[in-house]
């Protein structure tokens, strides 16, 4: 029971990073859209728990929600809209996977040697910075707002127009073009 | 002690499938889906980060990460519905054809 407790926060990490990595490898693996954006699904939740473990609980709320309340719900209703199922199915549903596992495997390569040598050159912080702003301790919420509205601004106001023309060309291309006869 | 290796190795198998996902399948909505698993990874990386200096910079920047992948999913999933009323297909490799 002792070591339970004691590697607790380790259990959990690999836990989740297995659950992750399942959902990832169901999102490529399944044939069907549905199965994979469930599985999908199971990744983001399990990605929101990583994200608890590093001491970002906002993100963690917003994962969910945008992810997994607002992204998955649009993948699932884009699958149900074009009825998928109904749309005649190659036989062979995966392509040229002899340069995809020699691209792939020179990427992985280079990403370690970058990933090992960027985390043995950063020092090490205390946590509890994850949740102060200016030597006060608050929330991580009210720290990332802290940081959000104060230093990033103006990101801050290009994400939101971004999203605003993603909104109208969303719009524009999901809607009936006026000019064909009969439409879809 | 978990550290940020850990979370960066997590991420690069998470980046990998992918990658890997998006050359491999032909589905359309699936390959959107691959486009998500590999913005969830690059959030991990900044998060990992954002813990081991002690910055939450790291998090504002996931926090512009998560928005974009909403924009996007918004967009793929908006050309996947035209896409299936011109061609009633959602297979990449017969849209090949830039023809309208």
């Amino acid at each position: 029971m002792n070591w339970f407790i004691v590697h607790f926060a380790q259990i959990v990490f690999y836990v989740l990073a297995a659950c992750t990595v399942a959902g990832a490898i169901g999102v490529i693996g399944f044939r069907n859209p549905v199965n994979a954006a469930l599985s999908l699904l199971g990744t983001f939740l399990s990605v929101a728990g990583l994200f608890v473990l590093m001491h970002a609980e906002f993100l963690a709320a917003v994962q969910i929600l945008v992810y997994a309340g607002g992204i998955m719900v649009l993948f699932l209703f884009v699958i149900m809209l074009v009825r998928v199922r109904t749309i005649p199915e190659e036989p062979q549903y995966l392509r040229s996977l002899a340069p995809a596992a020699v691209g792939v495997g020179g990427l992985l390569a280079v990403l370690v040697g970058v990933g090992l040598w960027a985390a043995a050159r950063t020092p090490i912080a205390n946590p509890a910075a994850l949740h102060q702003v200016q030597g006060i301790s608050l929330g991580n919420t009210e720290a990332v707002g802290w940081n959000l509205y104060r230093d990033y601004l103006l990101p801050f106001e290009v994400v939101s127009i971004v999203l605003l023309v993603a909104m109208i060309g969303a719009i524009v291309m999901g809607r009936k073009e006026a000019g064909k006869e009969g439409g879809a | 002690m978990i550290t940020t290796t850990h979370y960066l190795m997590l991420s690069l198998v998470l980046f990998t499938l992918g990658v890997v996902g998006m050359v491999v399948r032909r589905n359309f909505i699936t390959v959107l889906m691959c486009v998500e698993l590999i913005l969830n990874a690059a959030n991990i990386n900044f998060i990992a980060f954002s813990r081991q200096l002690g910055d939450l910079t790291g998090q504002v920047f996931a926090v512009f990460v998560i928005t974009i992948a909403a924009a996007e999913a918004a967009i793929g999933l908006g050309i996947i519905v035209a896409l299936v009323r011109l061609k009633q297909t959602v297979n990449l490799d017969q849209v090949s054809v830039m023809e309208g």
